[in-house]
């Protein structure tokens, strides 16, 4: 663990309301640089630096030139904060999706993720809360002990464990290399391995990034199933939206925001949580008369975990269909052949035809056909197939088949930030190599990657590199 | 046999430190401790082996040429002796980054031994004692003195041990073994018993050397030669670069082979690290020939360096080789490489065990935490190395005056020097093997180069009273020129006329296609500060250390800053201080392990805590919540 995270210096951010269906949330950054950070990711009127404690802004926040939410932002000045440094609240609109997107793009502009408990602790180590209170701290604190064997270890998956410890190992060797090479430089030369160690590192940022996408994954498990529900006009979303909202008794709630209406309802499908992406988009453009589903499809298809398609099995396919198709193909998708109570015209092997044929012209992911995509003929009116439809999405996610990356499964924000962090690393490790840089300056970006990646499995340097020098290498007079 | 009652009786002479040992740390306590006014004496089992070097005939090497440099900036002795009486030179590790520039000198065993000793015989308040030290004396947990193998006591009001491999000292090889310290000389066997009736724990450690062969025997021709560096660079600041140009010796590599391999396997059972004779733990970095063949039994030849003992004697040293293999095994084995087929051997390889302390038992002062005024460094303190030691005794000197002066310790952090990096891992982490410096424990090596100490220690030194004013306004000028012609550099505007762009062309460096700073093409890696020197017309004529660190700070401008800022985070928690007197087992939250671990090393702020293996970082803000 990193020396910043002991000493609390840097500034932090997390959400700080739950995660569970409220569709408001608030990131709450703190520290010396909170201003600074909301200033990169806010725009608005006025600067969040430039105005008074205890203001609210009301503007956007952006991630590079995409908004990501419209949202208010207090502004809260040291000492007269709840840490007792300077703070920024985001009130996020958009639901537990946005919320997220929100943190990370606060992550990404130079706040660290919180530990559990830290903005407490803070608090207390800034004195704005009483010693009386210093044991509830303690105890706080203490679940980071507890977070960080369970949560960062046991709860990790198996397999993700034994990735990050691949990788970890790879990093390590290679350090080892050059720091045996440098130490004893009449044993061990050094000289060229920039060339090796380049392509050892190209294969080391391409599993972080399958690490990191799958860390997305995680996040489903946990908080929902970003879904959205497409197909065109009348083909039956906004009743198989309301199916799927009385199962179970689902939960269903509507958030009033000030400029949107309904954004996102999470719907229970046995074991899973879906949050159903624009469900006013459904409702509303139901009734009118309404723009071809091709919109909502694109629209929604690079944010969603999971698409649903609806099709209208009783009429014929035409070419919005296959622009749908066109678009959707390569993600998580399930077809839904609604109507099946009246007469079929789309049969499911008329379907996959048609996907074979969409997806000749386009690529689809190695490996997939059109087989892979679960097509499921329902009818939302009787409520049949439902229960298959869950069956199947549960496949989908949990096996995970298909294009989820086993059950690779990182599963926190903190744990995705180290990720980037140490995919980071490894690119300033190419960089050095690419300018010319002496081998001496490897190690200190490789380290680097390797602390970061010892964050999530909770372990730290320590003796490691020493200890592998000495077992792979053979050094010394 | 221990001297009787009648003949104990007490010197007069009023000492206020005594130095046990007058190795490389022993050297570097007794000179900074009389240097700084304090009357001094130092013990030694034989005045013939003050300084010895009874293993390899280096000073410095990767990382350890930090350290003299960094002893030589505080104003230590070794790097000042090694510049007088080396016979070869290199600095290691030319083609990597500055970091990792490294001095390694061969020295004249016995030049180095007698030019150390004229030092200490000449210096002020320093009296040499040739007498094994028995036992410490304390009262109330505080020193008082020492008693001698002859019953004498010495009053004194610090102690510094620094006995190196001498106690309890055993040498091995095949089953022959006997009890004497290095070189066949006279081991300290009472005391380890001392040491222990006052709560130190002790450990026992191994290392080992290889065989010495006579120069007369070997074929040369066999060999590689392995010239020194053209251009030699001193290790001391205060030597004149001119000074150490001088004719040099060369060292000569060839290579073990299966053969030697075979034999080596055949006889294992044999020696007596296999048949668990030694009890010792050796060294990983420094591994027996017979390791080496275990461990890594892909290898089908290993290096052995043939390197001469000094300019007077005809004994050389096979680095690579060291052994305690039976004597008729060490013949057939040495034989068997090349150009080694009719040695003759000198002095036998052999492994040697020791007793040493645990170091966690130390402050970062190198005192004692349970024993006032008991101070320790070098071997005794489970380092390996004579630059190693060099560096601690010269620390435990220091703080042995200040503590008798009244005033606080010095201690060298982490990102200061290599010194500290050396200290901070003795005192807080447990080692189980005689610890040896490397490149790869210093966090912060981008800083801590080798070109640098003096600007990074010498300030110590002069508040310390080893550095002179002369040495110490040289330096401020020193920072004085590199500060100016830095910010020269940095906006000195190059256009894009034909000679800018020819010089470009000769370093094969892409050409301007505008205008920029000099300190801009400084930074490409095909350039440098000298190469840039005809397009830069009003440079100022600047002698070449402060060159150097010109060109190396604008050079690496990004990875320093970026190593700056670790390294205020890591002060942050260094200036955390733990009070002395906290008492771990009240704070309920701390897992039992960290207890007991903290309990152990008390460790004197929340950066050591936090390095301390088993302090888990909520342990850490524990601690930080319970100090508030």
């Amino acid at each position: 663990m990193s020396i910043e995270m002991i000493s609390g210096e840097k500034t932090i951010a997390a959400i700080s309301t739950g995660m569970t269906s409220s569709g408001i949330g608030i990131v709450r950054i703190s520290g010396d640089e909170a201003f600074g950070i909301a200033d990169k990711v806010y725009k608005g009127n006025k600067k969040v630096s430039h105005t008074e404690s205890h203001r609210i802004l009301y503007g956007h926040i952006v991630d590079g030139k995409e908004i990501v939410d419209e949202v208010l932002v207090m502004v809260m000045r040291a000492p007269h904060t709840f840490t007792g440094e300077n703070t920024v609240e985001i009130n996020c609109h958009g639901g537990t999706f946005v919320v997220r997107r929100v943190l990370e793009t606060v992550l990404k502009n130079g706040a660290r993720a919180a530990e559990p408990g830290e903005f407490t602790k803070r608090a207390f180590l800034n004195g704005k809360i009483d010693l009386s209170q210093a044991e509830a701290v303690i105890d706080v604190i203490n679940s980071e002990n507890e977070y960080a064997l369970q949560s960062s270890i046991s709860q990790l998956k198996g397999s993700v464990k034994n990735k990050i410890s691949d990788i970890r190992n790879k990093i390590i060797y290679h350090t080892a290399f050059i720091e045996t090479a440098l130490d004893d430089p009449e044993h061990i030369s050094v000289d060229g391995y920039g060339e090796t160690l380049k392509l050892v590192s190209e294969k080391i940022i391409n599993d972080l990034k399958e690490l990191i996408r799958s860390s997305d994954n995680g996040r489903v498990i946990k908080e929902g199933i970003n879904t959205v529900i497409v197909g065109k006009p009348n083909a039956g979303k906004s009743s198989l939206l309301n199916v799927l909202a009385g199962h179970e008794r689902a939960i269903v709630t509507d958030i009033e925001g000030t400029t949107r209406d309904i954004l996102q309802e999470q719907i229970r499908l046995g074991d899973l949580s879906l949050n159903v992406i624009d469900t006013a988009g459904i409702r509303q453009t139901e009734d009118v008369i309404e723009k071809i589903g091709v919109d909502r499809a694109k629209e929604y298809a690079q944010k969603a975990d999971l698409i649903i398609y609806v099709v209208d099995a009783s009429r014929e396919l035409d070419e919005n269909d296959e622009k749908i198709l066109e678009i959707i193909l390569d993600k998580k998708t399930v077809i839904l052949l609604n109507k099946s109570d009246l007469k079929t015209i789309v049969t499911e092997d008329r379907i996959r035809e048609r996907i074979n044929t969409v997806g000749l012209s386009q690529t689809i992911p190695s490996g997939r056909t059109s087989q892979d995509i679960p097509v499921i003929a329902i009818s939302a009116k009787e409520e049949q197939g439902i229960r298959e439809l869950e069956d199947t999405v549960k496949t989908l996610f949990l096996k995970g088949n298909l294009s989820f990356n086993d059950q690779i499964y990182i599963t926190n924000a903190r744990q995705k930030n180290a990720l980037i962090r140490a995919q980071k690393s490894m690119e300033k490790v190419i960089r050095s190599i690419d300018e010319g840089l002496p081998e001496d300056f490897y190690s200190i970006d490789l380290i680097d990657a390797y602390d970061a990646l010892g964050s999530i499995t909770g372990e730290s340097v320590g003796e490691d590199l020493i200890n592998e020098i000495f077992s792979k290498f053979c050094m010394g007079k | 046999m221990k001297y009787s009652a009648n003949s104990v009786w007490e010197n007069k002479d009023k000492y206020d430190i005594a130095v046990v040992g007058a190795g490389h740390a022993g050297c570097e306590a007794a000179l900074a401790a009389a240097r700084l006014g304090f009357r001094t004496v130092m013990f030694t089992v034989s005045v013939d082996s003050i300084a010895l070097m009874p293993c390899n005939p280096n000073i410095g090497g990767s990382s350890k040429g930090h350290l003299v440099r960094e002893v030589d900036a505080l104003g230590g002795e070794m790097g000042k002796v090694i510049d007088r009486t080396f016979i070869q030179s290199k600095m290691l590790n030319q083609s990597k980054g500055p970091a990792v520039h490294s001095l390694r000198a061969q020295a004249d065993k016995a030049e180095y031994s007698k030019a150390m000793r004229q030092v200490l015989e000449d210096q002020k308040n320093l009296d040499i004692r040739q007498i094994e030290v028995t036992d410490i004396l304390t009262e109330n947990g505080k020193v008082t003195g020492v008693q001698t193998y002859s019953g004498a006591v010495y009053p004194c009001r610090a102690v510094i041990l620094c006995t190196g491999t001498y106690l309890k000292a055993r040498c091995i090889y095949g089953e022959v073994s006997t009890d004497t310290g290095p070189n066949g000389l006279q081991s300290a066997n009472y005391l380890t018993e001392s040491l222990k009736s006052l709560g130190i724990k002790m450990y026992r450690f191994k290392t080992g050397t290889p065989a010495r062969i006579d120069k007369k025997s070997i074929d040369f021709g066999k060999m590689e030669e392995q010239k020194g560096d053209e251009r030699v660079v001193p290790f001391s600041f205060t030597t004149d670069p001119e000074n150490v140009q001088i004719e040099q010796a060369s060292c000569w590599l060839t290579y073990t082979n299966e053969t030697t391999h075979d034999i080596i396997r055949t006889n294992l059972e044999r020696s007596p690290l296999f048949s668990g004779a030694i009890e010792g733990t050796g060294p990983r970095y420094c591994p027996s020939i017979e390791d080496k063949v275990v461990k890594f039994p892909d290898k089908n030849r290993h290096q052995v360096f043939i390197e001469p003992e000094g300019l007077s004697t005809n004994e050389m040293y096979v680095g690579g080789m060291s052994s305690s293999l039976p004597e008729d095994v060490q013949y057939a084995m040495y034989r068997s490489v090349p150009g080694l087929e009719n040695a003759k051997i000198v002095r036998n390889a052999y492994a040697i065990e020791y007793d040493c302390i645990d170091a966690r038992q130390l402050k970062s002062t190198l005192e004692f935490k349970n024993v006032e005024g008991l101070f320790s460094g070098g071997q005794f303190n489970g380092s390996s190395g004579y630059e190693e030691a060099a560096a601690q005794g010269l620390i435990a000197g220091i703080n042995a005056a200040r503590k008798l002066q009244g005033k606080e310790g010095i201690v060298i952090d982490r990102s200061q020097g290599y010194i500290g990096v050396l200290i901070d891992d003795l005192v807080t982490k447990e080692s189980r093997e005689p610890y040896r410096m490397m490149t790869s424990r210093a966090e912060y090596r981008l800083l801590l180069r080798q070109d640098n100490a003096d600007i990074r220690l010498t300030k110590i030194g002069h508040e310390v009273g080893l550095i002179g004013e002369e040495r110490y306004q040289k330096l401020l000028e020193k920072e004085k020129l590199i500060r100016e012609e830095i910010r020269r550099v940095e906006h000195t505007n190059i256009g894009t006329s034909e000679k800018v762009q020819e010089v470009l062309e000769k370093y094969e460096s892409t050409p301007l296609n505008s205008g920029t700073t000099l300190a801009e093409l400084i930074r490409r890696p095909e350039l440098s500060y000298e190469k840039l020197d005809e397009i830069d017309e009003k440079r100022p004529d600047l002698p070449f250390d402060v060159r150097e660190q010109v060109d190396i700070n604008i050079k690496y401008d990004g990875y320093i800053k970026r190593q700056m800022r670790q390294v205020e985070q890591f002060k942050k928690l260094e200036n955390k201080k733990i009070p002395e007197n906290i008492n771990y087992d009240e704070i309920q939250s701390l897992r039992l392990e960290a207890k007991q671990k903290l309990n152990e090393i008390r460790p004197s702020s929340i950066g050591q805590a936090s390095r301390i293996s088993g302090v888990s970082p909520a342990d850490v803000s524990v601690l930080l919540v319970y100090l508030k």
